[in-house]
């Protein structure tokens, strides 16, 4: 692969605090390699804003190897930028070329307020889980791990749900920043397995309700969350929420038959 | 002041069992009573706290990250041993115990490796009991797969995602005691300094790093589980964050520091490209199964891998450890790639790599799954799809990871490698209990000097860190807590969380004031350099005496150059970056006077001046088997205390994997 270098022009949402309006800045960057990641050309302008005496872009990142789920970009539009089922740091400079002007804005929903720039809180997702997101198993009482067998394509179904890294690419991408794609991968995972199964129905009515106390918007199938998810969880999950949802709240939510 | 590690007498396999059933115990009354704090909610943390809410006591944890699930843990990919023998290959408690001790080149406790492999199936069950989706076999039981430095499949996994997987699991735990009541979680809070009170653990200064508040904590123990501290390198495959602040807090207040020198460099991680690297990224050690590594047989070699025939391939690790191969330890594994490319054999455009290749994996699993279809005469297209096939399945997000980082396709062409630092085995000292030298003051998972010795095994730091949270600490902490019952909570006005408190504010205040020229991340990678240089895979006496010289000056200049930008009251990354740096400088220092004491090389710690004949490493026993124990004495100032190793079952010898 042919390595070379580019220019580019940078327009970045910058807001002070949680409190304060936003506005776009332009930047500039020069010189930026196309074996860089997106995030590290946001290393090369922070450092070029500090030796300029501004104050550095706030953007959340951490392990840089696509699975924390901390960096939260909207890049031209799209969550996490243009590759599929990619995160932002795993986005490479080769993707643009020399002249190329990107637009950079933070997750936007009522539900993550901005902290700062392109920081938001994501703590609703947090609370979400602490509404049912587990297995009700104190640590010492479980049995010996082969005693449940479980079907291969049942154990990697709900592996598939449970590699949510909870980015909130999904609410990002949603027109009505619905948060199901989140809820449902992880009630899937969970109803998918033997251990999630007592619990499935009390989950699935409790994260829900705790989904719309947070102020997320209503899932309209539009599937932009699958699109845009960079670990390709499918809406499938959705369908099987709306399903769990539906059993439950006719069952009063208190047993399984 | 002597070191007392507190293992228990008796019989090697009976110790834990015998503290278990002897050690003192908390009423539910009182452990409603007696809160604890726990700093970072990694695989020890999250599992610490979630099992410690379940008990009943009044737990906090704090993470600098977002949420609990972020830390770095998350990342882990290859897998969690066990001692299961769900193979039928061998496997057994004592066989674990003997290959983490003999991994760690005969420099960890054999009581507390002995307790590690006891409580390892019982990491398992739990970990499935929560929902952790672990590969499976058709018949609907779990699947294991080898990890090296070792003969039997010990080794659980979730795809490439098993760090995710474990820590989802105890996360979703720990949300759960948050929704209790029994934990009360602060995200984005960094602990910046402990708080003594009489002698002993009794809180926390942290600041809020949204605002920049600082807070008091109260807590009747303090339990440090906030990771290693790879990041004094500048590059390694650890998360940005990751850092050694809490824990060099705790060494800054009594807490002694074990075995500071011992760092993993992990043979396969992506090679560097460019000065602009932020971070390495691991390709994880369970692709050594199948993977075969190679160099060519020339020196300077340019042409493409897929050019260069059969013959003219050095398989360095089959050639040099027969018995083992491509599966030998990482310390083994790193240093073996490190040699030929020093001797001019390496690859890519920096040659600082070798190959990874997965041609002959690819053509064995094609010409198994054709005979499984009755094809037993497969066209060469043929095995090669069907090959890609199984390899996808088994390594398909590691090979993806690779392409979009390097932009080339590893089913096509080998993948380029080169060691990077992945893990410190060095950290807190801690006693059997897992308490420092601090009264109240733990330290877990990887934070403390552990159970891994001079080298860690593959797929044991998800092993320790789980065993020390869910496992250890609801005992050994209620040991030390039975005497505490009539501690009433300490209000946080007390003259001590002034005193900490303002030791706090002050060095922020100094740190902004500066006002200096040269960034924050330039002194961090201007560090690392030296260090990689002269403290890394390989050392010698004289490079770290100019290295310790080196970090003083550049520690001075920091502290008159430093330039960090925005204020002390609002979200400021660079000034919570400033306060990680300036620790891992005075860390890095230790490190080297560490590494310069220890003449002997053991495990991943290699002096240039000790080693055999044919390079590999010389371990002076009768002068270094101990644990180097080192004391905060005041700036740039340490003194040694020795924890002597006996090893009453099993016999050190020179390790061996030919």
């Amino acid at each position: 692969m042919e390595h070379y270098t580019m220019n580019l022009t940078l327009k970045v949402w910058k807001q002070k605090n949680m409190k304060s309006k936003g506005q776009f800045e332009t930047y500039q960057v020069k010189n930026i390699s196309s074996e860089m990641s997106f995030l590290e050309m946001f290393d090369v302008l922070n450092e070029q804003l500090i030796a300029e005496g501004k104050e550095p872009i706030a953007f959340d990142h951490d392990c840089r190897e696509g699975i924390c789920g901390m960096c939260s970009m909207y890049i031209n539009g799209r969550a996490h930028g243009p590759w599929h089922q990619t995160t932002t740091c795993q986005l490479h400079m080769r993707e643009y070329k020399d002249g190329d002007t990107i637009v950079v804005e933070p997750w936007r929903a009522n539900a993550f307020p901005v902290i700062k720039d392109l920081v938001v809180d994501r703590q609703a997702f947090d609370r979400i889980i602490q509404a049912g997101g587990y297995v009700s198993v104190n640590t010492g009482n479980a049995v010996d791990a082969n005693a449940i067998p479980i079907e291969k394509h049942k154990a990697d179904e709900a592996f598939a749900a449970a590699a949510c890294i909870g980015c909130g690419a999904c609410v990002a991408a949603c027109p009505n920043a619905s948060a199901m794609l989140f809820v449902s991968a992880k009630a899937s995972h969970l109803a998918l397995l033997p251990q999630g199964d007592p619990e499935r129905k009390i989950r699935a009515i409790n994260m829900v309700a705790q989904m719309d106390k947070e102020g997320f918007g209503s899932c309209t199938n539009i599937g932009a969350c699958e699109a845009e998810c960079p670990k390709g969880i499918s809406v499938e999950n959705i369908a099987r929420l709306n399903r769990e949802y539906i059993g439950a709240v006719f069952s009063g939510g208190s047993d399984n038959a | 002041m002597p070191l007392n590690s507190k293992i228990p007498q008796g019989e090697l396999a009976a110790k834990w069992t015998t503290y278990k059933s002897t050690c003192k115990l908390v009423n539910p009354a009182n452990k409603r009573q007696l809160e604890v704090i726990i700093i970072g909610t990694g695989l020890a943390g999250a599992s610490a706290a979630a099992s410690l809410g379940e008990l009943g006591y009044k737990v906090k944890t704090f993470c600098f990250q977002d949420s609990p699930r972020r830390a770095h843990s998350i990342a882990a990919q290859g897998g969690i041993n066990a001692a299961k023998n769900y193979q039928n290959d061998g496997d057994s408690v004592y066989r674990l115990f003997y290959d983490t001790i003999k991994g760690g080149d005969y420099r960890a406790r054999e009581g507390n490796v002995h307790r590690l492999a006891e409580v390892s199936a019982n990491i398992i069950d739990q970990c499935v009991a929560q929902g952790v989706p672990f590969a499976r076999e058709y018949g609907g039981l779990l699947s294991n797969r080898s990890f090296g430095g070792t003969q039997v499949q010990r080794t659980f996994y979730a795809a490439g995602q098993t760090g995710q997987q474990l820590l989802i699991g105890a996360y979703q735990a720990l949300e759960r005691q948050v929704a209790l009541g029994n934990v009360t979680q602060y995200s984005r809070h960094e602990m910046l300094e402990i708080v003594m009170i009489d002698g002993k653990a009794r809180g926390v200064i942290v600041r809020n790093l949204v605002t920049g508040e600082l807070e008091r904590h109260f807590g009747h123990a303090v339990l440090l589980c906030s990771g290693g501290y790879g990041n004094v390198f500048y590059l390694s495959t650890n998360a940005m964050g990751s850092n050694v602040t809490a824990a060099w807090k705790a060494h800054k207040k009594g807490a002694f520091f074990g075995n500071p020198c011992f760092t993993q460099i992990h043979p396969t991680c992506i090679p560097v490209s460019g000065d602009h690297q932020s971070k390495l990224t691991l390709m994880s050690e369970s692709l050594r199964n199948d993977g075969r590594i190679w160099v060519p047989k020339k020196q300077g070699d340019n042409r493409k891998a897929n050019d260069i025939p059969e013959e003219e391939r050095d398989y360095y690790l089959e050639r040099r450890y027969p018995a083992f191969g491509n599966l030998v330890p990482r310390d083994v594994a790193s240093r073996a790639a490190k040699e030929r490319c020093d001797a001019g054999y390496g690859v890519g455009a920096s040659k600082q790599a070798v190959y990874l290749d997965y041609a002959s994996a690819i053509d064995r699993y094609g010409k198994i799954e054709a005979g499984k279809q009755g094809n037993h005469n497969p066209d060469a297209a043929l095995v090669r799809e069907l090959g890609k096939a199984v390899v996808k399945e088994k390594y398909g997000n590691l090979f993806e990871m690779y392409e979009k980082i390097t932009g080339e396709n590893p089913y096509e062409v080998p993948m380029r490698i080169y060691p990077a630092v992945h893990y410190t085995m060095g950290g807190l000292w801690v006693d059997y209990e897992l308490m420092t030298t601090v009264p109240g003051l733990y330290a877990l998972g990887e934070a403390n000097f552990s159970d891994h010795g001079a080298n860690r095994l593959g797929a044991s730091a998800l092993m320790q860190g789980l065993a020390d949270g869910y496992f250890v600490i609801p005992y050994t902490l209620g040991n030390y807590l039975a005497d505490d019952i009539r501690t009433k909570s300490i209000p946080t006005s007390h003259p001590a969380f002034e005193e900490a408190e303002k030791a706090v504010r002050e060095r922020i205040e100094k740190l902004m004031n500066i006002k200096g020229s040269e960034s924050v991340e330039s002194f961090h990678k201007r560090l690392g350099k030296i260090m990689w240089d002269k403290c890394g895979m390989a050392r010698n006496a004289q490079g770290l005496k100019e290295a310790i010289d080196e970090i003083r000056a550049l520690r001075k200049e920091f502290w008159s150059n430093v330039r960090i930008p925005g204020n002390v009251e609002e979200f400021n990354p660079e000034l919570d970056k400033a306060n990680r740096v300036a620790d891992f400088m005075e860390l890095g220092e230790l490190m080297c006077m560490d590494a310069l004491n220890r003449n002997e090389s053991c495990g991943g710690h290699f002096r240039e001046e000790y080693q055999t004949e044919d390079g590999e490493a010389l371990r002076q026993d009768d002068q270094f088997m101990y644990v180097a124990a080192w004391e905060y004495k005041g700036d740039s100032s340490f003194e040694l205390h020795k924890e002597e190793l006996n090893y009453d079952v099993v016999h050190p010898t020179q390790r061996s994997y030919k």
